[in-house]
C-alpha cells in the first residue's frame, strides 16, 4: 500500500486513491459511492495547497516516492471533484454509454 | 441587439452567400452510399493530419496509423536522412502487414533500424528499401530495387504531419491548407509538448461529431450544470455569440471569447479551479508569453479566449487564450461511427503545481467531451428514421453550413470525375 509524506499522514486512511494511471482513477471513481468520494474530498481537498506547497520543493520528474503518491492521490482529487463539486453523482450526465480512454499521459 | 458586429450583409451566413441561408438535410450524415463515396472523393483525395513530429524524435522513431476509411495503413517514420517518410504498411511480398505488435488491426509506435515482415523476414531501411530477401537465390530474376515499400505523400506544416493517399494530387501541404493555417504559422506548437490524448468510439457520422464541435451554441445549454447555478442561469439567458467566423475555401473557423482564465468573478467557478487555478479554457496562469499570429483572434478582440480552426475534411485546431492548444481528429469507421481522438498540448509543466493545473484542464475536458459524444449517438439514430428531414440552422452555425455543403460538394465533383472518365467506354461500347 503507498505511503504518504509523514506531514501527509492525515490523507493515510485514503492512501487506495494513489493510483498512478487515469483509467485506474477513473475506474475507482466510477465504483466508489458518493459516501466514499465526498469523505475522500473532505479529507483531502482543504490539504489541497499544503500538498502543492510540499510538492513544490522538489523537481516534478524527481519526486522521492512518497511524494509521487501524493501527487496521484491529488490527480484522483481532481478526478473527483467533478461528481463531488458538480454532479452529485459518479458518472457525468447524459453521457449514457459514452466512453472516451487516456491513451496518452504524461509519465509524471 | 448583437454583442459582436457581424459583416454588412447582416449575418456572417450571408456574408457567405453560396452557403444560403434555407434548411438543410443531414442525408450526408445517413446515407451508407454517400459514405463511400466520400472515403473516395474526400479521403482518398485531400491532407490528413496523422501526427506531430515530436512522435518521431530521432532516426528509426516510427508510427502508424490504421485508416479503416481508406480500408489502409500507414507507417510513419524519420529516415536516416532526417526526412519524415511514409509508406503503405505492407510487405512487398505476399501483403503481410508490416508493422505491429501483437494485434495486426492496432496501431503502434516506437523505434527501429529497419523494418523486418514477421512472415518471412524480409528486411526494408527506413527510407523504405528492401535490403534483405529470406533464401533470395529462390526466387526468379528478383531485384530488390523493384520492391521498395510504397509510398504515401508526406508533408509537414508548422510540425504537423499530412499524408495524402492520392498519388496524383500535386496541390502541396500549404497550398491546401490556405491562408487561415498561413495566418497560424509561427505559433509555439513546438513548445507544447505536454500531451494528454483521449479517443473515443463515436456512435455517429464523422461529420455529426464535427458539427458538436464548431459551433458554442449548445454551450450554455447541454454543459449548463459545468458552471456555478448562477452563472449558469446568466449563460442561458444571455446566449452564445462569436467574436468572428472566417471561411477560407473548404477550411473554416470560429473566434469564441472566454471569461474563465482567470474569471472577472471566483463565485462563478468551482472551489477546485479556485484552488489550482485552472479549469476548462486552461491554467489561468500563462507558461509563456506569444505575440498571436493574424489567424487567431482575427476580431483583436480583449475578450478573445479561444480560437477553433475546422482543417477539412477532419482536423481540428483549437488555440486557447490562456498558451495551450488541442487537437480533434475524427476517424470514420462506417457511416454511422468514427473514432474520436482529442489531444490537449501543453508547455511542460515546470513543478507539481502546473502539473495538477493541466490535470485539472485535460479531466475537464473529457467530462465535457462525454456529454458531447452520447448527445450525438442519439441525434444519428434519430436522422435515421427520416421522420424528419429539413433542419434550420442559425448564423452561430455557419460552419455545419460549411462542412456539411464542402462534403456534398468533394462528392459531387468526384462523381463528375468518374462520369466523366467512364464516358468514352460507355460511347464506344
Amino acid at each position: 500500500m503507498a505511503t504518504l509524506p509523514g506531514a501527509f499522514a492525515d490523507l493515510e486512511p485514503f492512501s487506495d486513491w494513489c493510483l498512478e494511471f487515469e483509467h485506474e482513477r477513473y475506474a475507482k471513481r466510477l465504483s466508489s459511492n458518493m459516501e466514499e468520494m465526498q469523505a475522500f474530498y473532505d479529507a483531502a481537498f482543504p490539504r489541497l495547497e499544503a500538498a502543492m506547497e510540499y510538492l513544490d520543493q522538489y523537481e516534478l520528474g524527481a519526486l522521492p516516492d512518497d511524494a509521487q503518491h501524493l501527487l496521484w492521490l491529488c490527480y484522483s482529487l481532481v478526478n473527483v471533484s467533478f461528481p463531488v463539486e458538480v454532479w452529485r453523482q459518479p458518472y457525468v450526465p447524459d453521457s449514457g454509454a459514452a466512453a472516451m480512454d487516456v491513451v496518452v499521459e504524461p509519465a509524471v | 441587439m448583437p454583442h459582436f458586429p457581424k459583416p454588412a450583409e447582416g449575418s456572417w451566413t450571408e456574408h457567405y452567400p453560396y452557403l444560403g441561408t434555407g434548411p438543410v438535410t443531414y442525408e450526408d450524415s445517413i446515407s451508407p452510399e454517400h459514405y463511400e463515396l466520400e472515403r473516395k472523393a474526400i479521403f482518398g483525395r485531400t491532407w490528413l493530419n496523422v501526427g506531430r513530429v515530436e512522435q518521431l524524435p530521432r532516426v528509426g522513431s516510427y508510427f502508424t496509423r490504421e485508416l479503416d476509411v481508406a480500408r489502409t495503413s500507414v507507417v510513419v517514420v524519420r529516415s536516416a536522412d532526417d526526412q519524415v517518410r511514409a509508406f503503405y504498411n505492407m510487405c512487398r511480398h505476399r501483403g503481410n502487414k508490416l508493422v505491429w505488435q501483437d494485434y495486426p488491426a492496432e496501431e503502434t509506435s516506437g523505434a527501429c533500424r529497419q523494418f523486418t515482415c514477421k512472415y518471412h523476414g524480409w528486411r526494408y531501411n527506413l527510407e523504405g528499401d528492401l535490403t534483405f530477401v529470406q533464401q533470395e537465390p529462390e526466387f526468379f530474376d528478383l531485384d530488390k530495387a523493384d520492391y521498395g515499400l510504397a509510398p504515401v505523400r508526406v508533408e509537414t506544416w508548422e510540425g504537423f504531419i499530412f499524408v495524402n493517399l492520392d498519388a496524383t494530387d500535386t496541390t502541396p501541404l500549404r497550398d491546401y491548407l490556405g491562408e487561415l493555417a498561413k495566418g497560424l504559422e509561427g505559433y509555439p506548437f513546438d513548445q507544447m509538448t505536454q500531451v494528454f490524448k483521449y479517443r473515443a468510439e463515436v456512435g455517429a457520422n464523422w461529420k455529426l461529431f464535427i458539427d458538436a464541435f464548431t459551433e458554442f451554441y449548445h454551450a450554455p445549454i447541454l454543459h449548463a450544470k459545468q458552471a456555478t447555478s448562477a452563472e449558469s442561469q446568466k449563460l442561458s439567458q444571455v446566449g452564445y455569440e462569436a467574436l468572428a467566423y472566417e471561411i477560407d475555401g473548404p477550411h473554416g473557423m470560429v473566434s469564441s471569447w472566454g471569461g474563465m482564465s482567470p474569471p472577472k468573478d471566483l463565485d462563478m467557478v468551482k472551489p477546485i479551479e479556485r484552488v489550482l487555478r485552472s479549469g476548462l479554457f486552461g491554467p489561468w496562469d500563462r507558461p509563456i508569453e506569444i505575440d498571436l499570429p493574424p489567424s487567431v483572434n482575427p476580431a483583436r478582440s480583449p475578450v478573445w479566449g479561444i480560437d477553433s480552426f475546422l482543417f477539412f475534411p477532419n482536423f481540428m485546431l483549437l488555440v486557447w487564450a490562456p498558451n495551450w492548444y488541442l487537437t480533434y481528429h475524427y476517424w470514420p469507421t462506417s457511416y454511422n461511427t468514427h473514432i474520436f481522438e482529442g489531444t490537449l498540448y501543453f508547455v511542460p509543466p515546470r513543478n507539481s503545481r502546473e502539473r495538477l493545473q493541466q490535470e485539472l484542464a485535460a479531466v475537464t475536458f473529457k467530462e465535457y467531451a462525454l456529454q458531447d459524444g452520447n448527445t450525438l449517438e442519439a441525434t444519428q439514430t434519430m436522422l435515421e428514421s427520416r421522420a424528419v428531414t429539413q433542419f434550420p440552422l442559425g448564423d452561430q452555425e455557419i460552419l455545419l453550413r460549411l462542412l456539411h455543403h464542402t462534403a456534398r460538394e468533394y462528392v459531387a465533383d468526384y462523381q463528375r470525375q468518374q462520369s466523366g472518365a467512364l464516358a468514352p467506354v460507355g460511347a464506344t461500347s
